[in-house]
Order: structure tokens, then C-alpha cells, then sequence
């Protein structure tokens, strides 16, 4: 089992050959590292939000993901 | 094996019911606001009045919109605003639908209807919940113009709206 990683809205079109599934446990140093640029960058971005287990992190720099969790990266919202 | 009265293509919507007091959808596939407005009004013939509000795909430069969503918390979130706005307006009832994937111009995208026992307390909830839904919902929407798919953020106006419902 691994977490899975979810990329949504515009943070897809980034995505390109980022990972869709990481070892557990999973923080978020080591969910940076292996994203890589640009998504990094973006993922640093106050109005990007994460999801873990279907909860949305008050402070996703608190990640810690376990085996089979899904941690989804949220960009800014468009409303709809 | 029985066989069916008719193909279940030309079936109309499978009978539609109406859940009180909160109707909170997400649907995959285009509707017609008429109908669930219509059951809606009958399942609150008490109230003093229902207010609703429709919003379609706007025609111009845009083919096509498509809205995407985070299962898990999506629907959740809106079942949330749609139990804080009931509660904070005192509705009687109040329905939420919201379209999710491709649409073309002049389709529904979101119905919201709000019953309530006077006429501004429904008014007002509808407006609420439609500039929740406008700028905090979880939605991301993208539209297609002729030089390729463009993603869409709140405007500036979006944000204004919402912070008319501020209550501190």
C-alpha cells in the first residue's frame, strides 16, 4: 500500500510525470521533493489546499499521510 | 425474462422526489430546472414564498465550460452551506443543484430554490447560497474558446458578493 496522490484543476496540467502514488508515511518536505518544479512552487502557494483522507488540512504543511490515504492537491477554487 | 414496455432510452427522468427540507445534488448530466422547481414548490405549500435562481452557460466566446469536482468533499461542503444557510435565513426548505462536466451555452449549470414562510427570507437565502456557491464552492471550471481550453478564477465581483454575507 502507498498514498495516492490526486491533482486537480489546473495543478493536472502541471502534473505532466509527477507521482500518483508515494510510500507511506508521507509528509510534506517529501511530497514537495517529488513533485518538483513548477508544481512545487505552486503547492507552496497559500490558496492551494490539500486534502488527506477526505479531510481538508488547516495546515497542509502538517501533512502526514498514512498507507492507503489519498492526499489531493486543491488549487484555488473557480467557483461555480 | 420479462421484457420491458419500451426502451429504456426514450423512458422519461425516472420519477423525480423531492428531499425535504434540504435537495443538495450534484449531477453529471443536464437537467431541466423546470421540473425539480416545480416539485420543489409542491413539497412546500406551507411557505409564503419561494424564491429561485437558474444560471446558465453564458453564449460568446466560450464553446463550452466544464466544471470538475473533488468527490470526497464537494458535495459535503455544499450539503454544509446549504444546512447553515437554512438555518441562518429559518427556511422551510431549500434546494442546491449543481452541474459538474462539460456544458454548452444556454444550459443549466446551478438551481437554487429556497422556501421560506416571507418573501425576503427567500429572496435572501438564494442570494446567499448563490455567492457561496460562486466563489467558495469547490469547483474548478475551465471554458473552450477557439485558441484552446483556458482555466476560470472567481472575479474580483465574486469575492465582493460573498463579503456581503459576512455576519462578524
Amino acid at each position: 500500500m502507498a498514498v495516492t496522490i490526486v491533482y486537480l484543476g489546473p495543478l493536472a496540467d502541471l502534473a505532466g510525470e509527477a507521482p500518483t502514488s508515494l510510500p507511506a508515511p508521507l509528509d510534506w518536505n517529501t511530497l514537495i521533493d517529488a513533485v518538483g518544479e513548477p508544481l512545487a512552487a505552486q503547492l507552496e502557494n497559500d490558496r492551494v489546499h490539500v486534502v488527506c483522507a477526505g479531510k481538508v488540512l488547516a495546515d497542509k504543511r502538517q501533512l502526514f499521510a498514512q498507507d492507503g490515504d489519498e492526499v489531493a492537491l486543491l488549487p484555488p477554487v473557480s467557483g461555480g | 425474462m420479462r421484457s420491458r414496455c419500451c426502451p429504456r432510452s426514450v423512458v422519461a427522468e425516472p420519477s423525480l422526489r423531492i428531499e425535504t427540507p434540504l435537495d443538495v445534488r450534484l449531477k453529471e448530466t443536464g437537467f431541466s430546472p423546470g421540473h425539480p422547481l416545480g416539485l420543489f414548490a409542491k413539497a412546500h405549500k406551507e411557505s409564503g414564498g419561494i424564491a429561485s435562481f437558474v444560471g446558465q452557460v453564458r453564449g460568446g466566446q466560450a464553446h463550452a465550460l466544464e466544471l470538475s469536482h473533488y468527490e470526497p468533499i464537494t458535495l459535503p461542503a455544499m450539503r454544509d452551506l446549504a444546512e447553515k444557510t437554512a438555518e441562518r435565513f429559518a427556511l422551510d426548505g431549500l434546494l442546491a443543484w449543481h452541474r459538474v462536466g462539460v456544458m454548452t451555452p444556454g444550459q443549466a449549470i446551478v438551481l437554487v430554490a429556497a422556501a421560506a414562510p416571507h418573501r425576503r427570507a427567500a429572496f435572501e437565502a438564494t442570494d446567499s447560497m448563490m455567492d457561496h456557491l460562486k466563489s467558495a464552492a469547490w469547483f474548478w471550471k475551465r471554458e473552450r474558446r477557439d485558441d484552446g481550453w483556458h482555466w476560470i478564477e472567481p472575479r474580483g465581483q465574486d469575492h465582493a458578493d460573498l463579503a456581503r454575507w459576512k455576519t462578524d
